[in-house]
């Protein structure tokens, strides 16, 4: 890796790290992370694969209220830097997705610290306002946004610092069972995510949605694109369908002609 | 004073939602959202207080707590804007009609764009997008981002300008069943997606070999009784069909998740996801479930379950 790339990657980790609080634009999502890293650094594909992988793990973290969610700015940004750095091609992906779990673990505290440090800037921006001076306030949150950057960009520089070489022989001293082993736990960690998500979602109402979905994903020809348009259709009908039939109750409903569901008829007659 | 009122331009409010892009920047324990508000509000109140007394003030006022879902800031923003103008203009509106504006809306937003967007739209966009990228494909981050920043810089705008013109009318159509319709809704779309992407993408194979049959004689390919070279090799793929003809090799190898396969795919990965739920349900930290699973992941490997 030559010095501008380096910097690139260094700059990709300051926005992945702002991001990471922001949650706007979504430079954090290892999707865009490490497809950014690996195109500063000439590994373009390996960087999407390993975007691919890390997104599905991602896929149920959030930043909210309690729930505390892995931080996935610095996971995606130090798992592209080793991947590329180890040199193993698609072979290493199992092993970056592996070391990936910890990071955003450590990634979590940073962000504690920069959190804490805010509390102060916010103090700092009382003061400002009471002299209305709204320019310092504006300066004082960017300041707060680049220490989030930073949070990530400081880590991912001392990686870079290691050289390649090293990495490489730490790789692979790793046995083969213990990678493949690690790739196969990645393959599994994917429901730890969706169970958080399901958590917070599930309800009586929406349990038979889930099943529904579940048994139609097994015929393979369906799209994600076409089970999102049966998913919403579904959800749309049901909503439709409730604001129709609600108001009556669902107690006598047979007694009025109009319900236009004879089938519902004949069982609420039987 | 009433012949000169004071308006926020289309530029003006187009500024606040740029600015609103850093709501979560300054995010803290004491007052979370709080710095970020005020810097969002900023270009408004430049222009509303050209006072500077009344600036400070309205700088302080703008500094208290506040925390929501970060885009659902924004039709909160514009209902804001709509009564700080009035404010500038000589309405008598105290400080404590807008921070109950702001307190009333806060809680029932964040309570609708958490499942629409972290638990549906997040999911499903990404979810397309790295199914493509696992192939190496380069339009799956692409699509992502385009998608989900389109989604989200017109909801910024459109919901902040709802608000702006809405006003503090907004707040009684909050209590109404429109949010929560859409909350459900989400909720709904959702639970369908995540069924879907639990069959799909959380990949547990049993290796242990329930059974070996031998296949009868003519049931199988047999290898050294096809001509030599490229004729061998189109004979071999007429006789396999495409996995519905003849079989590859005389016996018949039966793995457990060949079994499970027939009962219900993807059965495994259903019940992973339920003992998930039912450890976070006991307090049991994400993070060490997550590492649990990796090193079951590396032991059942090497006894050869998985």
């Amino acid at each position: 890796m030559n010095a501008i790339q380096m910097i690139l990657v260094v700059f990709v980790a300051f926005l992945a790290g702002m991001e990471g609080i922001l949650d706007e634009w979504q430079f954090h999502q290892p999707l865009v992370a490490c497809t950014l890293i690996g195109l500063v650094t000439g590994h373009l594909d390996l960087g999407v694969i390993l975007g691919g992988q890390l997104q599905m793990i991602a896929l149920g973290w959030a930043n909210i209220g309690a729930a505390v969610a892995p931080d996935a700015a610095l996971a995606s940004v130090a798992s592209a830097i080793i991947l590329v750095e180890g040199g193993q091609g698609i072979k290493g992906i199992g092993t970056a997705t592996g070391i990936a779990i910890p990071l955003a673990v450590a990634g979590l505290f940073l962000t504690m610290i920069v959190r804490t440090i805010s509390t102060a800037i916010v103090h700092i921006m009382d003061a400002e306002a009471k002299k209305g001076s709204w320019r310092m306030i504006n300066v004082w949150q960017w300041i707060a946004v680049c220490l989030q950057g930073l949070r990530i960009a400081i880590p991912a520089a001392l990686l870079l610092a290691i050289p390649s070489g090293t990495v490489r022989g730490w790789l692979a001293m790793m046995p083969q069972w213990l990678s493949d082993g690690m790739t196969i736990g990645g393959g599994m960690v994917v429901a730890v995510g969706y169970a958080m998500v399901i958590n917070m979602m599930a309800s009586k109402e929406v349990w038979p949605f889930f099943a529904i979905g579940f048994a139609l994903a097994a015929i393979k020809d369906l799209t994600l694109i076409a089970l999102g348009a049966i998913g919403l259709s579904m959800a749309l009908m049901y909503l439709a369908l409730e604001a129709k039939g609600g108001n009556g109750g669902g107690s006598n409903n047979s007694d009025d002609a109009g319900t236009g569901d004879p089938l519902g008829d004949i069982i609420d007659d039987y | 004073m009433a012949d000169k009122k004071i308006k926020l331009t289309k530029h003006d409010r187009l500024n606040v939602m740029w600015h609103s892009q850093l709501l979560q920047g300054s995010w803290n324990y004491e007052r979370m959202q709080n710095g970020g508000w005020a810097y969002s509000m900023i270009p408004a109140l430049r222009k509303l207080y050209p006072n500077k007394k009344d600036l400070s003030a309205a700088l302080q006022r703008n500094l208290v707590f506040f925390n929501t879902h970060p885009y659902l800031a924004s039709p909160v923003i514009g209902v804001t804007l709509a009564l700080e103008e009035d404010k500038a203009n000589g309405t008598p509106v105290t400080d404590d009609a807008i921070q109950g504006v702001k307190v009333g809306m806060m809680g029932p937003l964040a309570g609708v764009g958490d499942p629409v967007f972290w638990y549906t739209v997040r999911p499903i966009v990404g979810a397309l997008g790295a199914s493509m990228a696992i192939s190496g494909n380069v339009m799956g981050p692409i699509l992502f981002f385009v998608i989900w920043n389109i989604i989200r810089l017109v909801f910024l705008w459109y919901t902040q300008e709802f608000g702006y013109k809405a006003g503090s009318a907004i707040t009684n159509d909050m209590s109404g069943g429109m949010l929560q319709k859409v909350t459900r809704g989400a909720s709904m779309m959702g639970m369908f997606v995540l069924g879907a992407l639990i069959e799909r993408w959380v990949n547990v194979k049993f290796t242990p070999i329930v059974s070996k049959t031998p296949v009868p004689k003519s049931g199988y390919i047999e290898w050294d009784k096809l001509p030599a070279g490229g004729k061998g090799i189109q004979q071999a793929l007429i006789e396999w069909n495409m996995g519905n003809g003849k079989a590859l090799s005389s016996t018949k190898v039966t793995t457990l998740q060949d079994n499970l396969n027939q009962l219900i795919p993807g059965l495994a990965g259903l019940l992973l996801t339920f003992l998930c739920m039912w450890l976070l349900k006991k307090k049991v930290s994400p993070i060490w479930i997550i590492i649990g699973i990796f090193v079951i992941g590396v032991l059942f490997h090497v006894w050869g379950i998985l």
